[in-house]
Parts: structure tokens; C-alpha cells; sequence
């Protein structure tokens, strides 16, 4: 008797997890419908409050021109974004369109997350002829996969009171290498016991540092980080790329200018006053506007060597992989919206973040504009580094960054060392190609 | 486990069966109504049953499933083929250095760690019960750090040794160098070992002052007679009578400790990913940016497999040495 009981039991329980387990399968997010009545799309994004809400704005908008679409917006924050990303697709659960850091793009596209955006719609010489080039990051097998409302550049942020403590004028910031170091030097108080008191360049490999040196310095030393067809880290070729390295270096190494964890990172430094300049990008302007209204700082185009060059990124829509029929007109359409110049301007005025299509940015109002003024200035030359892997890159350049300045390793030795490791990480990248 | 003690009364009701006057073959219902074997059959059931489908659904599916994507290639998100490779991830992790150095680290985490919590936490232990006064008082404080967010003492922590932190003005005006701290290869480990040491104190202090407590006070009189010194009084009866506390401790903080390795690590480390240099990374933070930073979910789930069996064969190996029986 006991026995039937058991068995029951147990087979209720594996009923309940059979249940669980296999529920939702045909509940796929935003269903569309065939038959024309509503279609649901679901936007994914990571939660940036300026830019969720300007998207609830935009939204509302779309679906009035659009009757029969429909957009959710889902957010997760940012730390977490991959990780929501990825524990939800495997569900069957993921966005019809999704808002990716371009850096991320090469692996969805390699795990056949993403479909490429539909010639027909964004045609390759439209893109080519309105947007940046530096759009072409994310041009995988001569496909765009995806297409960005806006860009952001890397710009020098000073601040102009320690400027004038230190007697500097700050209306002329520094323009070349040597004017950075000068200033930088300038700016640096230490104390008795030789303790970094006020930096006058705030350090950070894992911040922006590492953009700073792949897209900024090694161009502006003439050198490139890649071959043109992406396959070979051209970085180690020539002495230029070794020359922006130790000059990247110099500032927490010979000329103690510099200190890796100042006050915990190199915004928190900048924004206490206790750092006098800083490599950051357009997207900090808001931060910066927010947390520290009474800062008095200025905004310059990075100091540069023998050319001119800083780093973009850029957060980009794509759409992936399943979408298909009346569901993928509406995503086109969403997306034409927008890349829209209209929404691009809102964007700006909303985030911060540059327009993506020339024409549009490089308007008066705009190139003009004393804090966006000199991001945009920037964005012709501008480079975004292609990413095979994202977070290791950038682990490699931290890395060897700290095997020189904690470990006493010959610059050359780690920067040397940096090339391969990167290159092993393209390697491993083309090898399935 | 999930064995019911039978009393006396109720073995005998055991043995009665369900009966009725007509002498038909009893109906199901009438024997949920009238017989309290199955009564009490069907409410410990149905009272364990949610929460084993939880542990069922929770844990050990999951464990399970992990072995299996342990042995595929397994890219988080795709789609497509997920081929079976055998021990490939697990070659591949044993020719990464920097997963065999997160094994080391973790291992020199739970080794500091533990024996860090478990020393001051008897020591703060035994001077509490000591006291008479504020005794209160000073559980909350000791217990405080224990319930504060991992995350804000993560960053107390980063603000208090920095480089030109609190520590280092402190050891500058005793006339020490200033020390690179979290900066350095060499010391970062230690700092963030100190800082879950810190945190954790409080739960040991309670366990150890809920075994002290019931340590008899005649054993102590009776050394007193026998003219024990203090020292010969704690090694001979203190300790061994502490004995199941310690094991239970040390496992406890030791799983914990491989646990919180990840918040502490990603929120102390320089770089927020074990660094410098990977001299912080734990085994939990390397399976972490192998599965969501790499999405390479076989090597990740191989990782876990390894730290399953590592925590497994410490916990054996725990029993096996600390468990000793001691009676007076």
C-alpha cells in the first residue's frame, strides 16, 4: 500500500517537473501575429535612464505612425546585459531587436545570433555614404549586422580651475604629445614622503585607457592596431605601435604623473578634483553634468602626434536571427526609424551620444556646441577598433600594462607579448571562417 | 533522511487495517478519512514535496546538466550544433594558466580565510564570554559587518587602502613606506582575504558562543581542582568539547568562502576581474567571465565540474581529519 503511494507521489513529481520544464516552449517573446491584426515587437537595451526614456518617448511616437506594430522595451543593466542576453535566448525568450555594444557584435554574429540587416532597406553604399566609416566595425563576410543611432568619441577633459592653480592658461589645452606630458607634470603635486597628492593625469587601463592606446596613440604614432582585412594585428609592425605604448606608459612610469587606482578610478578622481585631466568620452558629459554641477571643466580633441585619430564605440541595433515575415518589415521599419536624422538629433539633445550619420553631426549647431563641439570635431578621424573578443583585448592591454609597472618587465618584452596574445585571440577567431 | 520514527502508539495503529462492516475491499477515500497512517503519510508528502521539487528543479537537475555541457562545445549564444568533445575543455583548462591560478588562489583564499575566521572568531568567542556586561552590545557590533552588503564593504575596503588611503597614512606616520596594497600582485590577495575575514567573524562568533555555552562548568571546576593553568584548560577541554563546532565551521566558511570569492573579487580587484595580473582571480570569477564574457559555456561547466570535485574532496577530507569523538 505504502508502495502505491510512493509511486503516485513520484509520479506526480515528475508530471510537475515535466510541466515546468517543457512549459513556455511555444510562448516565443512578442508574438507576431499572422493574420494582421497586431504585431508585438520586442527592444532590448541596457538600462541608461536618459536613453530609456527618450526610447518610451520614440516608441510612443513610432506606434502612432505605425498602427498594427507594437514595441516593448526591456532593459537590463549594463553589468549584467550579457548574462541577461544569454540566459534568456537559450529560453526562447530573447528580442526581435536588440540594441549590442559594437564590440559584442562579432560574437553574436559568429554564434548566429543576428540576421544581416536586408540589403534592400540599408543598402551598402547608402551606409557607406551617410555614416561615419568607422560604422564598418561591425561589417562582418561583407555584411552590416548591424546599424547605431549614435556614436561616442574619446575627448581630453581638464579641469580648468586646477589649470589656473597651476598657472596654466585653460583656454589653451595641451594639443600635442609633448604639451600633454608638460601639463600633465605641471600639474602633479606630491607631498613629503613622495605620495601622489593631486594627479595631473588620471590613469586607467581598464576604463578607458586601453581605447585610448589601440585607437588613440598607436594612430596618432602612424601606426595601426590591424591589417586592413582584420586577420593580422598589425600592431607590433614598425616602431609606432611601441612608441604609443611607452608613451602611454610614461605617465604612471617615468613621469609619476599618474596612478593606477587614484582614488578608485579615473572618473571618481577627475570628479573629486583630484586629477586635472582625463581621457574620457562623450558619454560621461551627462554623468559629469549630473554628479558634479559646479565642476569647472573644458573639453579638448585628444593631443595628438603625427595625425590625428581618437576612439569611438558605439551601441548598435541589430536584428536577430528568427525574425522573418511581417515581423521583420516591422523591425526594418523600426529600425529606419531609428537611424532616422530626426531621432538622431533628439538622441544627441537626449544622451549625449554623437549622431552616426555625417551629415546630421556635423552640422553648425552641433560642431559648434562647447561640450559636443569638439567629440564631433574628432569623429571624421576616428577609429573603432574591430573586437574579436571584447573583454579579453582588453585584459591583454591591462595586463601588460601592469607587467611593466608592477612587475619591473622590459616594456618591449610585454608590449611584444600583448601582439601575440592578440594575435592568437584573431587567430582562434578566423580559424572557422 | 525523511524517515519517520515510529512511536510505540503508532505502530500499533500500523498495524491495524482499514475495515468496514459490509467487508468490501475499503475505497481510497475512506482510507485518507479514517486512517491516520496515511493521513500523516500524505501530510509529511505533501509538506515535502514543494520544496524538493524546488532542490530537484534548483540543484540537482542543473548539476547534473552541467556534467553534460561540460563534455560539448558549448557557445551560450547559439543556436546550433552542440557537439559532443569529450574531455577537450577539460585539456583546455588544465593548459590555462590562468584557471590553474585560479585554483591556487582559491585554495590560498579558503586556506587564510578559514583559519582567519575561525581563530579570531573563537578568540572573539571566548573574551565574550567572559564578559558580563554589554555582552549585547558587542554581539551586534561583531555581527554587523555580517549583514552589511558585500558590495559597499567591497568599496570601504578599496577607499581604505588605497594609495592614499587611511591605511597607508597610518603607516606613514609610523614611519612605514606607503604600500601599493590592491595594487600589487603580491598584497591584493591578502587585502581582499582580510576583508571577507573581517565580514565573516560575526557568524563564527555566534556559532562558537552557542558552543561554549554548552560546555558544562564542572569540567572547568574540576580542573580547577586538578590545578589546570588556563592554557592546559582550553587544549584539554575547551577545544576537544568544540570539536563538532570547529568541523561544522570550517566547512560552513570554507563553501562560503568559495562562494563570496566572487563579489569581494570583482568588486576589490583592480580591474574587476581579478587582477592585477590575475593575483586575485578566484575559480568562481574565472567560470563567470568564461561563461558570460567568453560564452563558452563547456569550458565554464567544465570549470564548475573541477570546483564540484575540489569542494567535494576538501569537505571528505574535512570529516575525515577534524571529526574526532571526545567524551568525559
Amino acid at each position: 500500500m505504502l508502495k502505491k503511494w510512493k509511486f503516485a507521489l513520484l509520479g506526480i513529481l515528475i508530471l510537475l517537473i515535466l510541466a515546468a520544464c517543457s512549459g513556455n516552449e511555444e510562448e516565443t517573446s512578442g508574438s507576431g501575429s499572422e493574420d494582421g491584426e497586431e504585431i508585438t515587437l520586442t527592444y532590448w537595451q541596457y538600462a541608461f535612464d536618459s536613453k530609456v526614456s527618450l526610447m518610451d518617448e520614440l516608441i510612443k511616437e513610432f506606434e502612432q505612425d505605425n498602427p498594427g506594430i507594437k514595441i516593448e522595451q526591456t532593459t537590463f543593466p549594463y553589468d549584467q546585459y550579457n548574462e541577461q542576453v544569454a540566459a534568456q535566448v537559450p529560453a526562447g525568450r530573447g528580442p526581435d531587436v536588440i540594441n549590442l555594444f559594437y564590440g559584442w557584435v562579432p560574437s553574436y554574429v559568429d554564434a548566429g545570433y543576428l540576421q544581416p540587416l536586408p540589403q534592400d532597406a540599408f543598402p551598402h553604399e547608402e551606409i557607406e555614404d551617410e555614416f561615419f566609416p568607422l560604422v564598418d566595425a561591425t561589417k562582418i563576410d561583407e555584411e552590416y549586422w548591424t546599424i547605431p543611432t549614435a556614436v561616442r568619441t574619446l575627448a581630453l577633459f581638464y579641469n580648468k580651475d586646477l589649470f589656473e592653480e597651476a598657472g596654466l592658461d585653460p583656454e589653451s589645452p595641451p594639443e600635442t604629445w609633448d604639451e600633454l606630458q608638460d601639463y600633465a607634470v605641471q600639474l602633479t603635486e606630491r607631498d613629503d614622503n613622495d605620495v601622489l597628492v593631486k594627479s595631473g593625469m588620471a590613469w586607467q587601463p581598464d576604463q578607458q585607457g586601453h581605447h585610448w592606446l589601440r585607437d588613440g596613440l598607436t594612430y596618432q604614432a602612424g601606426g595601426s592596431v590591424l591589417s586592413d582585412d582584420r586577420k593580422e594585428v598589425a600592431w607590433g609592425e614598425g616602431s609606432e605601435g611601441f612608441e604609443a605604448f611607452e608613451y602611454w606608459l610614461s605617465f604612471p612610469g617615468e613621469l609619476g604623473t599618474s596612478e593606477q587606482g587614484f582614488y578608485t578610478d579615473d572618473v571618481t578622481a577627475f570628479v573629486t578634483e583630484n586629477a586635472a585631466m582625463n581621457i574620457d568620452g562623450s558619454f560621461r558629459v551627462g554623468t559629469l553634468q549630473k554628479d558634479a554641477p559646479d565642476l569647472n571643466y573644458g573639453i579638448a580633441p585628444l593631443p595628438a602626434q603625427d595625425e590625428q585619430s581618437t576612439n569611438a564605440s558605439f551601441w548598435t541595433n541589430g536584428i536577430t536571427a528568427g525574425v522573418e515575415g511581417e515581423k521583420l518589415d516591422a523591425s526594418v521599419k523600426f529600425l529606419e526609424f531609428l537611424t532616422s536624422d530626426e531621432v538622431m538629433e533628439r538622441w544627441l539633445e537626449a544622451t549625449g551620444e554623437l549622431p552616426a550619420k555625417e551629415a546630421v553631426a556635423m552640422q553648425d549647431k552641433f560642431a559648434n556646441d562647447e561640450i559636443y563641439g569638439p567629440f564631433i570635431e574628432s569623429l571624421p578621424y576616428a577609429n573603432a577598433h574591430f573586437f574579436v573578443d571584447e573583454s579579453r583585448e582588453r585584459d591583454l592591454v591591462i595586463d601588460a600594462a601592469n607587467k611593466v609597472l608592477l612587475n619591473g618587465e622590459d616594456p618591449e618584452e610585454a608590449f611584444n607579448e600583448l601582439v601575440e596574445s592578440t594575435q592568437e585571440l584573431f587567430d582562434d577567431y578566423w580559424s572557422d571562417k | 533522511m525523511g524517515q519517520v520514527n515510529p512511536t510505540p502508539d503508532y505502530d500499533e495503529q500500523k498495524k491495524k487495517k482499514p475495515e468496514r462492516k459490509d467487508g468490501h475491499k475499503p475505497s481510497i477515500f475512506y482510507k485518507l478519512r479514517n486512517n491516520y497512517k496515511y493521513q500523516k503519510y500524505i501530510f509529511i508528502f505533501s509538506c515535502l514535496l514543494l520544496p524538493l521539487i524546488f532542490f530537484i528543479g534548483i540543484r540537482i537537475l542543473p548539476t547534473l546538466f552541467t556534467f553534460n555541457v561540460g563534455f560539448r562545445e558549448w557557445n551560450l549564444l547559439s543556436t546550433g550544433d552542440r557537439p559532443f568533445v569529450g574531455l577537450s575543455n577539460f585539456v583546455t583548462l588544465f593548459k590555462d594558466e590562468v584557471f590553474l591560478k585560479s585554483l591556487l588562489n582559491t585554495f590560498i583564499y579558503i586556506v587564510i580565510g578559514v583559519i582567519g575566521q575561525l581563530t579570531i572568531g573563537i578568540i572573539v568567542a571566548l573574551l565574550l564570554h567572559k564578559i558580563k556586561r554589554f555582552v549585547g552590545l558587542f554581539r551586534v557590533i561583531y555581527f554587523i559587518p555580517y549583514v552589511t552588503s558585500i558590495v559597499a564593504i567591497s568599496w570601504v575596503f578599496q577607499w581604505l587602502f588605497m594609495s592614499n588611503g587611511f591605511i597607508n597614512d597610518f603607516l606613514m606616520n609610523l614611519g612605514f613606506s606607503q604600500q601599493p596594497f590592491l595594487n600589487s600582485p603580491d598584497q591584493a590577495i591578502f587585502v581582499i582575504s582580510a576583508a571577507m575575514i573581517w565580514q565573516s567573524i560575526g557568524f563564527q562568533m555566534v556559532l562558537f558562543l552557542a558552543g561554549l555555552s554548552n560546555i558544562p562548568d564542572m569540567l572547568y571546576e574540576a580542573s580547577d581542582i586538578d590545578g589546570a593553568t588556563p592554557w592546559q584548560k582550553f587544549w584539554h577541554v575547551t577545544v576537544p568539547l568544540l570539536n563538532p563546532t570547529i568541523v561544522f565551521s570550517s566547512i560552513i566558511g570554507m563553501i562560503t568562502f568559495i562562494q563570496v570569492s566572487f563579489t569581494q573579487v570583482v568588486n576589490m580587484s583592480m580591474d574587476g576581474s581579478g587582477g592585477p595580473l590575475n593575483s586575485t582571480i578566484s575559480v568562481v570569477v574565472y567560470i563567470y567571465q568564461q561563461a558570460f564574457r567568453q560564452y563558452d559555456m563547456g569550458t565554464a561547466s567544465a570549470a564548475t565540474v573541477i570546483l564540484f570535485l575540489f569542494i567535494m574532496s576538501l569537505t571528505i577530507f574535512q570529516m575525515k581529519v577534524l571529526t574526532k569523538k571526545f567524551d568525559y
